[in-house]
Order: structure tokens, then sequence, then C-alpha cells
């Protein structure tokens, strides 16, 4: 079942053409990766799909419901949730208060029983910390650092917080942009070992964007490849790598060497 | 002593409303980065709504402090909505100076429905006299001082533990992001202007109860900069801490410095403090310093 569709989308700031006519489609469940130069187009697509860009014209299509014209906010309550390839929490918050905030659109009593902290927000705010504790906290491995201010936390954990509060609200398509860049070996094999854990727990779409070849080739099911705003081609992470185009392209001379020394480390 | 202490309480009392108006002023300015000029019409229209309906058209008090708040809510909401939203991508100054245009209208629509007397206000908390140690403290200090500072308690427990008040940090902190968690930015500045109003309200009407009523109190939003530039522009808490302080100054030295340097002097004395403040501290008592890593 296709879960999220991108069709003929373009995008343009100005003059420049970032979009022209991407299309692909992630399957249900599946680990989908886009990957392209820098400067390809990823991160604008991404921001299509979460409407923080508007296309100039194209679908994009989740569940079978048309989210081209939604607002962002709209977007998340339909089941998208995404992280940041520059980090981007709440800085002057508690890690916990950050992670809360992932989970805000779940929360449904009304703002005045939400302000007196009456019967059922109160129920709702026990269940909510219950599951931040289990299922993000504990899991993540944050629990100890809940309430420390996350401007003090070193670099991985804050990439780790983004992830938690991308997963607090429990969406079906979760969008990555970079997760491990900047990480060391360790610290991305740790954050890959979660983000399959959960993948597979609560049945995720995921939809990666990362410049780690090792990473990518390992992990998805399912590449797209673009370069200057347009598909280049598509497959599994076997026929990318042999794609003449691709490691033309993108991957460089030196490519094939890279990708034989990328399957050893897992 | 007696009368230092007395000082001590009426200054407290002012600075308490003080807080509450400026904690609209500081909620504007960190979900948006506009200053509010308005706000100090904003508190003198609420005094006059809630005259209006209790002496002249002799409403029962508690159902005129609805209206009230009903209408001043209203209005906040409208302001943001008819004129703000449309002002999206509009550089800050522009959005700054049409705040100021929106005071002006305000004072002068008020100028011309009651006119630039002064009114005696209404007493709408029952009154009594209470004596500590022979110390004589009228009703209306202590009224407007439990209803400010009780309403100041509930903003501080809002922001911390409600989902709204939440959402609100959230969306003035990164609103990039709040806007992709499902925080829809337009329903937070909506409320944003809604509570600025109502706390200006909520702080004309204790300040006309206290002194008088005259459009002139719509001045209030000049002392409201002391106010928040001392708290940290960006720190609620720090905005009632802030109010307090001023109110102290000014009471301090109205009843000890004025009667040497003229009456005048209250009226500067805070703004006096403040420029010496800066000079020490240019982020403000509690603002945040900015430290840049390189």
């Amino acid at each position: 079942m296709v879960h999220l569709e991108v069709k003929n989308v373009d995008l343009s700031f100005g003059g420049v053409k970032a979009l022209r006519r991407v299309n692909f489609q992630v399957e249900k469940g599946q680990m989908f990766s886009l990957i392209g130069p820098n400067g390809a187009g990823k991160t604008s697509l991404i921001n299509c799909v979460s409407k923080f860009y508007e296309p100039d014209s194209g679908h994009i299509i989740f569940d079978g419901r048309e989210i081209t014209n939604m607002r962002p906010y709209q977007v998340t309550r339909c089941g998208i949730s995404r992280t940041f390839q520059n980090i981007e929490l709440f800085s002057g918050m508690t890690v916990l208060e950050n992670i809360k905030l992932g989970r805000h659109i779940h929360l449904r009593s009304g703002s005045l029983a939400g302000m007196l902290y009456w019967g059922k927000a109160k129920k709702e705010e026990k269940a909510l910390e219950e599951f931040l504790d289990e299922e993000i906290l504990n899991f993540l491995g944050l629990s100890a650092i809940r309430n420390r201010m996350v401007a003090e936390l070193p670099y991985g954990l804050q990439k780790k917080v983004d992830l938690a509060r991308a997963l607090a609200s429990k969406p079906e398509l979760l969008i990555l942009d970079e997760p491990v860049a900047g990480m060391n070996r360790e610290e991305t094999q740790n954050l890959i070992e979660h983000i399959l854990e959960i993948k597979k727990a609560w049945g995720l779409t995921v939809f990666l964007i990362e410049h780690d070849m090792a990473v990518v080739m390992n992990v998805s099911d399912w590449i797209a490849v673009i370069n200057f705003g347009e598909n280049i081609t598509q497959g599994t992470p076997e026929t990318v790598q042999k794609d003449p185009e691709v490691i033309r392209i993108y991957l460089g001379q030196s490519y094939g060497q890279d990708m034989k020394e990328g399957e050893g480390t897992s | 002593m007696s009368l230092l202490i007395q000082v001590l309480i009426g200054g407290m009392t002012i600075g308490s409303i003080y807080s509450l108006i400026a904690i609209g002023f500081v909620l504007i300015f960190k979900s948006s980065g506009v200053l509010n000029f308005a706000q100090g019409s904003m508190v003198m229209a609420g005094a006059f709504f809630a005259y209006t309906f209790v002496v002249q058209l002799h409403v029962p008090i508690i159902i005129s402090l609805i209206i009230t708040f009903l209408l001043a809510a209203i209005i906040g909401m409208l302001i943001e909505r008819i004129v703000l939203r449309n002002l999206r991508g509009v550089s800050i100054i522009s959005i700054i100076m049409v705040t100021l245009g929106i005071s002006y209208m305000i004072d002068g629509g008020a100028l011309a429905i009651w006119g630039s007397s002064n009114f005696t206000y209404p007493k709408l908390f029952p009154s009594f006299t209470l004596t500590v140690g022979g110390i004589r403290i009228a009703s209306v200090y202590l009224w407007s001082f439990l209803t400010a500072g009780g309403l100041l308690v509930v903003f501080l427990l809002f922001f911390k533990y409600s989902k709204l008040g939440l959402s609100m940090r959230a969306a003035a902190d990164n609103q990039k992001v709040a806007v992709a968690l499902g925080i829809s930015a337009n329903k937070i500045l909506s409320v944003t202007w809604i509570i600025s109003a109502l706390v200006a309200t909520a702080g004309g009407i204790l300040l006309a109860s206290i002194s008088a009523l005259h459009i002139n109190l719509s001045y209030i939003g000049l002392i409201v900069f002391p106010v928040v530039i001392l708290g940290g522009l960006d720190s609620v808490a720090g905005a009632a801490i802030g109010g307090i302080i001023v109110g102290i100054i000014e009471s301090v030295s109205g009843v000890y410095i004025a009667p040497y340097l003229g009456g005048a002097f209250q009226q500067v004395a805070a703004f006096i403090f403040l420029m010496i403040i800066l000079l020490v501290r240019p982020y403000g008592l509690f603002g945040t310093k900015e430290i840049k890593r390189l």
C-alpha cells in the first residue's frame, strides 16, 4: 500500500527551480531514503511535505488524502512528524517540555480544563507522562536528563531529543532529515538501532535523508535519487549502487570504494 | 517608620498592577517581536468600559465586569485578526508603528466618547479598613494587591503547566518548529492578544479604583517600558518582579524625594533607575544575556 505519494512536484524560489516534476512513492512500513548531492532539493522536498513550502504545482498524497493544500499543523495531525537537519529545539525549555510539545496534538481536553488542570485534563496528563516515560524517555535513554535544559546538552543528545520529540506524537510517517549528521560512528550506530527498533515496534514508515552512505545502503528498503531538483533513479540499494548515472553525478569516482567500506561496518 | 511601611505597601500594590499589564506586553513581544504601543490605551479603554456599565448603564458589578472582559477579549482578538494578521511579512518596525496608530485611535475614540474630565471610579470591592500593628491599610489596596497577585500566580502556573501555555512558550521560542509540531501559529497569536487585552483591562480597572479615571490613564503604557526592560523583555517572571520594583521606586520617590525636587520627580524616578540599571546590565535584571559562541 502506498503511504506517501509525491506526484509531479514543482517548486521554485524566484527564478531558481528547486524541484522539477519530482515523483516517488513510499510504501507503508518501508524504510525509504532520499539521497542526492548537497543542494539537490532533498530538504526542500520534505519542506513541501511538511508544508513549510508551498509547491508551485503537483500533488502530495498521504494515506490516500491529498495534503498538498493543508496547513503545517494539519499535516502533523494527519500523522506525519519530522526532525530537523540543524537541531531546532526549544532551547529555553527542558528535555521533558520539548518532548511533551511533540505530543501536543493528542491532548484533546479544552484549553480551560488544561489551564485549570482539572479532571480529564489531569488524567490525560498522567497517561501522557506514562507513555513518554516508557516508550520514549526510557527507550532512548533520556530519562536521567529529562529535567535538564536542552541548551546545556551535548550535540548528540540534542539530536536524540529532536528524535524523541518527533516520536512523541506517535506518527505513522517519520521524516528524518540527516539524523546522524555530525555524529561519530558509535553514536550513529546507537541511533540507527533505536530507529530500526521503534520502526518495527510501531510499524512506522520512515522517510530518511542522510549523507552517510553506509547507513543509507544498510537500512533502506528503497532509495530515490534526485539531483538539481530532478528524479535520477530509484530502486533497491543494490540497484541504486550499481546505477552508472548515480555513480557519475552523485557518488563520484571513488564511490565503489566507499560502498565496500560501508557494507563492512554494519 | 509606619509611613515607610504604608509607602511600601502602596508601591507594591501599584507595582503588582504594573506587572500584570507588563505581562501582556511581554507576551506579544515574545511571540511576535512586536512592541505593542497600544497596551496603555487598552488599559484605559478597559477601565472606561467597566465604568460605563457600572455607573452610566447601572448594570450590576459582576455582570459589568464579565461584559467588560468579554469586550476586551474581542477587541484584542480583532486587533490581531484584522490588523496584525494582514501585516505578516511586513517589517517589525512598521508593525510597531501600526500599534502606535491603534493607540491613537483608541485614545481619540475615548476622548470623543467620554471627554477629558476626571471620573470618580465606582467601588467594585466591599470596603473595610484593616489595621495591622497601628498601620491602616485601605481595603482598595488590599483587594488590588490580592487580585493582581492572584492573577500573576495564575499566569505563571499557566505558562509552566498548561498545554496552551506550553504551546505559547514553544511558539515564542521557535515558531517554525512549533508549527511543525502541530501548533497553530494563528491561534497562538490570537490567544496572546486576547490575554494581553484581558490583563490590560484588569490593570486599568484596578488602577482607576485606586486613583481616579481619566483618559490619561493610557500613559501607563509608557511606564510599562521601564518595567519590562528591567525585567528583561523576554521574561514573564521578570516582568512580574520589574513591576513591583518600579511601583516601589515610584511611591518611595514620591514621598521622600519629590518634596525636594518637585512632584514631577515621581513620574521620572523609574526612568532614572532604568537608565542606571541599563548602564550596568544592558540586558535587564532578568533578561537573557546573549553570549555568542564562536
